[in-house]
């Protein structure tokens, strides 16, 4: 081994003494080693990954044996006669997750564009750090807060005065109908574009701050308007991390638990208006999770849990081919 | 050898006396409606005999779940196991502590006890059947009241408990509709379009005290905890009754106790002038061959001390403590059954 390796250290002309090539011995050696053991710590993720998922598949087998794929559109959850469905679940996960998304992703932006283009320097710092601090405060905190603070103020002055406004208009009037209880949907989703504000301000303020100073400082001094700069320069350079910062925060939104659970209302049932209870995947995970039964009840339990997992899975794939999309088209733009 | 022998004697007597620490080291799971009175009794236990009693509140089918894997001493749950599911498992089974459920509403202007129903009315309140407090139904039961024209929320508990599997089981006994519609258990489909989830006791009580016109239905200790406005129900024989730490004694002197397979008796609609009808008893669950005697046995140490000692903490937390005749037949007729 010795003589190989001086062999080879020789006919690149190179000379070692014994010290250096026991040196090198010993580095490819702590290299060999580093690769290895960070190798293994990767691969265990994605042997928790396939556990989680086959375990997933097996718990909830007997619920699909029993409904097959039509267990994700039965509307029907009725623990004492045993009949499943995930229907309402996830019709309630996609409808506050996405009017989550679409009051957060606008305010996100304001944000991090006020934080990096805009505000002055005396402010950046102590807002910066406020929104950091709101991205580390427990769900738990909102859900009660949800609960106890601002579902009667929503219930009590905002539901009446949306009934009276967009309730009257057509087609979308029904969804701001019905009793004004200050907790359902709508709150949910609320709650939910509070949690995840600071996740996307966040990711969104740290990209922003990476586009070159040169780029900016070139728009600006052809006479272009912030505005201009952001959508044409800002933009444009950071798309990826922006996407990424919107589909972190909608994975959360999605998978959010305690906060929703308060403030949902945890009924079993699709109906029409933003106002009404309804309930998400996680929230029913987490309310009847504690007493159920081994049997179906339990199993389809599981079944939830895994179409939240596909429901994610679908959202990171549809995530990476809008970016495959915009690179693709990039060129042909200009 | 000498040495070993020596070595492996210290090592034993060390054993010895390590698992004689340990044996006072006793942990039990399950329900979580007794668990205040439990840990409490668990906190003046081990002030009076140094002696350790962790509780887990895990849930009821948690309890069971748990001491049929053998991991905790005893098991805790509201809904009893039955006869022959214990004689299979070689389990006994005996009630610890009682409590009630209780109907609150939030309607301005009444006090606690004034809103009179029955059981047929409120399972047609639940059901959605009557939406509205100034239902002819409703008026009939209370005569001279002024019920509000007020629509009706129902609030319920959205995580699978034994409160509701006590509530809707007195639903079930005292409307042949929610028998047949519903049914009863830890988790329901409600039927009610208004029904609105909280989770836990504080869920449904912070849903209740906001909403008006809702009712709901919680654990005595959070109706007198915070105040609210609870309802005289109509029991079996007939007396319009309120909820209080006699009438749930009343129903509990009345339960058949003996004649039940395992004690597991629901105690709603029990007979009785001054029986409140959704009174429930929460029951322990132990092997009568046990793995580990030596904890199995300070596990009944401490049920019999709880028994004797522990009455005035299980009022002070307003929960009802078995009635003596109950505790005797548990210590001849049940205990004794261990090995």
């Amino acid at each position: 081994m010795e003589n190989m390796m001086s062999e080879t250290d020789v006919s690149k002309g190179i000379k070692l003494s014994p010290e250096m090539s026991k040196i090198i011995r010993k580095q490819r050696l702590q290299d060999f080693i580093f690769h290895k053991v960070t190798l293994t710590f990767a691969s265990l993720v994605l042997v928790v990954l396939a556990g989680i998922i086959i375990s997933l598949i097996i718990t909830s087998w007997p619920t699909f044996a029993k409904y097959g794929p039509g267990f994700f559109f039965r509307n029907e959850w009725d623990v004492v006669n045993s009949e499943f469905g995930g229907l309402d679940s996830i019709y309630g996960t996609l409808v506050t997750a996405f009017i989550a998304l679409l009051i957060a992703v606008p305010v996100s932006f304001g944000i991090s564009v006020f934080l990096t283009e805009m505000c002055p320097s005396w402010l950046k710092r102590p807002l910066g750090t406020a929104v950091e601090l709101l991205a580390a405060v427990p769900s738990i905190i909102y859900g009660m807060f949800g609960l106890f603070v601002f579902a009667p103020v929503f219930g009590e002055y905002v539901q009446p005065f949306l009934t009276s406004t967009l309730g009257q208009l057509p087609v979308i009037g029904i969804l701001f109908k019905g009793a004004p209880n200050g907790i359902g949907l709508l709150t949910a989703a609320l709650i939910l574009a509070f949690m995840i504000i600071p996740f996307i301000t966040s990711v969104m303020r740290d990209v922003f701050e990476i586009v070159p100073p040169v780029l900016k400082e070139a728009a600006y001094g052809i006479g272009c308007t912030t505005w201009e700069v952001v959508t044409r320069v800002v933009l444009p350079y950071t798309r990826t991390g922006v996407v990424g910062g919107i589909m972190l925060g909608l994975g959360r939104a999605l998978g959010e638990t305690m906060a929703v659970t308060f403030v949902i209302g945890n009924a079993h049932r699709i109906s029409p208006s933003l106002f009404s209870p309804g309930s998400s995947i996680a929230s029913t995970l987490a309310n009847e999770f504690g007493e159920a039964e081994p049997g179906l009840h339990y199993s389809s339990l599981f079944a939830l849990g895994l179409t939240l997992f596909i429901i994610t899975l679908f959202v990171l794939a549809l995530a990476k081919w809008m970016l495959i999309n915009m690179e693709k088209n990039q060129g042909s733009k200009n | 050898m000498f040495k070993k022998i020596t070595n492996s004697l210290l090592i034993g007597s060390l054993l010895a006396v390590s698992s004689s620490i340990f044996a006072a080291d006793i942990t039990g799971a399950g329900a979580s409606f007794p668990a205040p009175v439990y840990s409490k009794w668990a906190e003046e236990y081990k002030k009076e005999t140094k002696n350790n009693v962790n509780y887990a509140s895990i849930g009821s089918s948690g309890g069971i779940k748990q001491i049929r894997e053998k991991t905790v001493d005893f098991g805790a749950t509201d809904a009893p196991l039955k006869g022959d599911d214990l004689e299979k498992n070689g389990m006994i089974q005996f009630p610890a502590i009682i409590g009630g459920v209780v109907p609150v509403v939030n309607l301005a202007g009444f006090k606690p006890g004034q809103l009179r129903l029955d059981g047929e009315t409120v399972a047609l309140i639940f059901a959605g059947d009557i939406s509205n407090w100034n239902d002819a139904k409703l008026a009939a039961l209370n005569p001279g009241v002024k019920l509000p024209d007020q629509a009706i929320t129902v609030v319920t508990r959205s995580d699978g408990s034994g409160t509701t599997a006590v509530f809707t089981d007195y639903l079930s006994k005292a409307s042949k509709m929610w028998a047949e519609k519903v049914g009863s258990g830890a988790t329901v489909k409600w039927p009610a379009v208004s029904t609105v989830g909280g989770k836990g006791n504080e869920g449904v009580s912070a849903n209740v005290t906001r909403v008006k016109g809702s009712i709901g239905y919680v654990e005595y200790a959070y109706a007198k905890i915070n105040n609210m406005t609870s309802l005289q129900l109509k029991n079996l024989d007939g007396k319009f009754v309120s909820a209080s730490l006699d009438t749930f004694k009343a129903a509990a002197a009345g339960a058949n106790w003996a004649g039940t397979p395992g004690m597991g008796i629901s105690m709603t609609q029990q007979p009785g002038a001054n029986s409140w009808p959704i009174a429930a008893a929460s029951f322990i669950l132990m092997y009568k061959d046990p793995a580990n005697k030596e904890k199995s046995t300070e596990a009944i140490k401490f049920f019999t001390w709880a028994f004797k000692a522990g009455d005035p903490i299980a009022a002070a937390l307003d929960y009802v403590p078995l009635p003596d005749p109950v505790v005797d037949y548990i210590a001849k007729n049940v205990w004794s059954q261990i090995k």
